[in-house]
């Protein structure tokens, strides 16, 4: 939509805006590498994913701005599989033959990574996917720049076990119906037994994609909290259903002082259509937050902000960034970093030359991808909803931790290479 | 034991001393460690002058900073000292000083104790009540010594309950026994929890007070139930009224006029951007009138809605009445062409809706029964659209135009009345109605370009069930359907509800294909 309105305005008001979006027309292929951009940008998830293609943008305007990657700018082709699963495998099969992209950024819930997945495989493709996940996957052509279940669900239970965190000892698992949601619940659930909670002390709920009518289930809630023990609710509801989902939460005045909601797919981004007020004190857990401070991300935050304004993005003047337009950030940088070792946009060579790769990250860190298993180290912290929309960093992990896409809790994951097969 | 020793203190000099707070402490609510901070509320409590009251306020507000090595209070662009209270200049690099749940909890219980002896009732009552839900046994002589001085009644009796979940955990089981009667009076689940682990063997070793305990606790939940069930009905019932407005317009222009109208989601997404551009406008012109953009709205989703209705009919519609797969054809097409338009309007993105702030919150009819005031609106707003409608097509002409070429079109064209025109009217009204129902619906779900799609199935679904050219059966129609999902929900969880309400829809329509109230009369062939 925002390409379009570029595309009117590039070829009716013969603006300056050319240079960047889906005004590929002026470049010419032989001294480009294209770079595939797959996010919804209209739908359900629009509302996550519309800022992740933002960021891609950013990032290969920055790239190029400083000399491109091996001295080649930086294509990007965008393209909108709309919240609709069976279209991103479409989608990305047009990128990788039609296209021939060398790299594709993109992806958020893993129903879209799992289908698009068989055509990476086949066709030999680059995907960086940037979005916390539930693990149980690892795949030679996938890298994976958000974080697996131990660098994100488990903390935050942990967190909402300990002292500082209420001490729950009840929880509910809420999530929309797809396979995110129900594998993390899966390890979650397996976890919490580990720790001594009873089966009884756990409900798990689920409602469909774009659900909006979340009377009913926090009705359940209050009920099940009110049974003696101190509740605390984990949600992986993913989507716009999260707006009617806190919308429904404020006005019923459930506190956060009583039950305690930790999200895993809400940050600054999400946030941005919900009056916060009466949310102070929910939690995130994330591997990035916009509030903390150190210079990178400080840097971080101004090029968004700048790009929002040049671009004109609605409402520009309040843009934020948020864990998943980081994870995007750096695996753009890391691929440019493997691109430049490897001298080459192939994709094996690439693979290979990813391995050990470093970054300087916002989240003031520096980021590293793991020898084998194409995941990232990283830092979790654990942040409280404040008045503001932003969020309160109340706890994170001395350092960076190693990702274990295979769950210790799930039933067979020990025997688990940590590596993809055929590689 | 810190803390019983801190309430004992408390109890003792609660009106004493009026010292500025020990800046040392003070300081302490700056440390990095939450155990050290609370410690600090707990300390600062013992002093009970308003500077402490000042304080701690300030820091529930996110109001305290650490500038270097002084803690300070900023508000907007004044700063003072925090200890002293003496205004200073606003320092350049204040960190704010974070808290978390368990100091929120905590400051909660300070500020509330704290007020319990101000001077205002309306404090002191609203203290009492926040009080409720966060009694330790630590502070029974505190409440004690609360209750002694106060004479407002209910404040009183609050600090009465207050005062007996706290005597819980007392070594007298006599002491023990009057609190669980005082108790088995109220419905809320805080008390409930507070008394479940007395009906434990283990843990209550006095038979008495065990079985009192056990009967106290399942008549709070005979009322809980009550409240449960009361709050089941209230939602059936407010998805009912969201349904109906999403399907009144359709019952005119399909369930009246026999349209199949597949643009009519749209039409309701023309009302949602509506009430998105009024918000825009009163944000950039009239801010200090905010919360009034809805009621202005109101005219102006109608008429947008309805002036897209009439470009509708008169440029596709018209040319295909009589010929039903034609016109199920076009406005499909028409609907793909409207979700584009708004697209390259307004983005594809959804847009941001807020409620206005009367229409944020709830009012809390029982512990455990909270009514969302935008739903109450939105049941409210359902029957003053019904109503509307009714006098609409019952007592004008128009209604009685529009009921006439209904019935018969030749017949009605013989006697004057205008058939064509009144076609497009009544098509722009059945669109205008659409439109109010996309206002309502953008202030509880997303307004995005998709939105009309979410809800055409069930619009159609209602008007179905209803029986087609009937009001009423859609209004019964709409509040079944809402009042059976909301219930099965509950069962079976919100996947399976909506399965088993569509297969009871295709069931239903089986066996009784003209809806629940069909029309009689020459008008059904």
């Amino acid at each position: 939509m925002k390409s379009r309105r570029n595309f009117i305005k590039a070829t009716v008001l013969c603006t300056a805006l050319a240079s960047i979006g889906l005004a590929s027309f002026g470049a010419h292929a032989a001294d480009t590498i294209k770079v595939g951009v797959l996010h919804s940008l209209s739908g359900t998830m629009a509302i996550s994913e519309t800022a992740l293609k933002e960021t891609v943008l950013m990032t290969i305007d920055e790239i190029n701005k400083s000399g491109g990657v091996l001295g080649k700018k930086l294509e990007p082709v965008v393209v909108d599989p709309a919240s609709n699963w069976p279209l991103f495998a479409e989608k990305a099969r047009q990128l990788l033959t039609k296209d021939k992209v060398a790299v594709t950024f993109g992806c958020w819930t893993s129903v879209s990574r799992k289908s698009v997945l068989p055509v990476y495989k086949e066709l030999n493709g680059l995907l960086f996917y940037p979005v916390q996940y539930e693990g149980e996957e690892l795949e030679k052509n996938v890298f994976y720049t958000g974080a697996a279940p131990n660098q994100q669900a488990i903390p935050a239970v942990e967190y909402l076990m300990s002292k500082d965190g209420g001490e729950a000892k009840r929880f509910v698992l809420l999530g929309t119906d797809y396979v995110y949601p129900r594998t993390t619940n899966k390890i979650l659930r397996a976890f919490l037994k580990s720790k001594g909670v009873s089966d009884a002390d756990i409900m798990e709920e689920y409602t469909p994609f774009g659900h909006s009518d979340y009377q009913t289930i926090i009705a359940k809630i209050k009920k099940f909290a009110g049974e003696g023990k101190k509740t605390a609710v984990v949600s992986t509801i993913n989507g716009d259903s999260n707006v009617p989902f806190y919308k429904e939460l404020g006005n019923a005045g459930l506190k956060a002082t009583d039950v305690p909601v930790v999200a895993f797919s809400v940050g600054e981004e999400e946030l941005r259509g919900v009056d916060t007020k009466p949310l102070v004190g929910h939690l995130a857990s994330w591997n990035y937050f916009m509030s903390l401070k150190n210079p990178e991300n400080t840097k971080f935050v101004k090029m968004y902000q700048d790009w929002a304004k040049k671009q004109k993005l609605p409402n520009a003047a309040k843009v934020v960034t948020n864990d998943p337009m980081e994870a995007t950030y750096i695996g753009i940088h890391m691929w440019k970093q493997a691109v430049e070792k490897a001298k080459s946009t192939d994709v094996d060579k690439v693979i290979a030359a990813m391995a050990g790769q470093t970054f300087k990250a916002p989240s003031g860190i520096t980021s590293t991808m793991d020898e084998k298993n194409h995941h990232l180290h990283k830092s979790v912290f654990i942040g409280e909803i404040k008045a503001d929309g932003q969020f309160n960093v109340v706890w994170k992990t001395p350092g960076p931790i190693k990702a274990q896409p295979w769950s210790p809790y799930i039933a067979g994951n020990d025997t688990k290479k940590d590596e993809p097969e055929s590689k | 034991m810190t803390r019983a020793l801190f309430l004992f203190l408390l109890y003792a000099c609660c009106l004493s001393a009026h010292a500025a707070p020990d800046a040392a402490l003070v300081r302490q609510l700056a440390d990095d460690d939450s155990s050290v901070k609370v410690a600090a509320i707990q300390q600062l409590t013992l002093s009970a002058d308003p500077d402490t009251l000042r304080v701690l306020a300030a820091m529930a507000e996110d109001g305290l900073y650490l500038a270097g090595d002084q803690v300070v209070i900023i508000d907007g662009d004044k700063a003072f000292d925090a200890a002293t209270g003496t205004p200073i200049k606003a320092p350049e690099n204040a960190e704010s000083v974070t808290i978390n749940n368990r100091i929120r909890g905590e400051l909660a219980s300070a500020l509330a104790a704290l007020k319990l002896f101000d001077t205002d009732v309306n404090v002191r009552l609203a203290s009492a009540q926040k009080l409720q839900s966060s009694v330790s046994g630590e502070m029974a002589p505190l409440l004690a010594r609360a209750l002694e001085k106060e004479s407002d009644a209910r404040i009183r009796a609050l600090l009465t309950l207050a005062h007996a979940q706290a005597s819980l955990g007392s070594a007298d089981p006599v002491v023990r026994l009057a609190a669980v009667r005082a108790l088995s009076e109220t419905s809320s689940p805080a008390i409930k929890s507070v008394l479940l682990p007395l009906t434990d063997k283990a843990k209550e070793p006095d038979n008495r007070v065990r079985f009192a305990t056990i009967s106290a606790t399942k008549a709070i939940d005979a009322r809980l139930a009550r409240a449960e069930n009361l709050g089941r009905v209230f939602s059936g019932l407010s998805l009912g009224s969201i349904l109906l407005l999403g399907a009144l317009g359709l019952a005119i222009t399909y369930g009246v006029m026999g349209v199949i109208n597949m643009a009519h989601g749209e039409l309701l997404m023309v009302g949602a951007y509506a009430a998105y551009a009024m918000q825009s406008v009163f944000r950039s012109y009239f801010p200090q009138a905010i919360d009034w953009y809805l009621p202005a709205a109101i005219p102006v989703a109608f008429f947008a809605a309805a002036a897209v209705g009439v470009l509708m009919e008169r440029t596709v519609i018209r040319w295909l009445y009589g010929r039903t797969l034609e016109t199920l054809l076009a406005s499909w097409g028409v609907s793909l062409v409207l979700i584009q338009a708004a697209r390259v309007l307004f983005g594809a993105q959804n847009v941001e809706v807020s409620n206005p702030s009367w229409m944020s919150g709830g009012i809390e009819l029982l512990p455990n029964l909270i009514l969302p005031w935008n739903r109450i609106v939105i049941v409210g707003f359902a029957l003053f659209v019904l109503t509307l409608v009714w006098v609409l097509m019952n007592k004008t002409r128009l209604g009685m135009f529009v009921r006439a070429v209904t019935q018969n079109r030749a017949m009605a064209g013989c006697v004057g009345v205008p058939t064509a025109r009144i076609d497009t009217l009544a098509f722009a009204l059945g669109a205008g109605i659409a439109g109010l129902g996309g206002l309502a619906l953008s202030q509880i779900s997303n307004v995005g370009p998709d939105m009309g799609q979410g809800y055409i199935v069930d619009a159609f679904m209602v008007v179905v069930l209803g029986g087609v050219g009937q009001l009423a059966g859609a209004v019964w129609a709409a509040l079944g359907l809402g009042v059976a999902t909301k219930l099965l929900e509950g069962w079976a969880g919100a996947v399976i509800a909506k399965i088993a309400v569509l297969v009871f829809i295709i069931v239903f329509i089986q066996k009784r294909p003209q809806g629940i109230f069909a029309l009689k009369g020459r008008s059904v062939e």
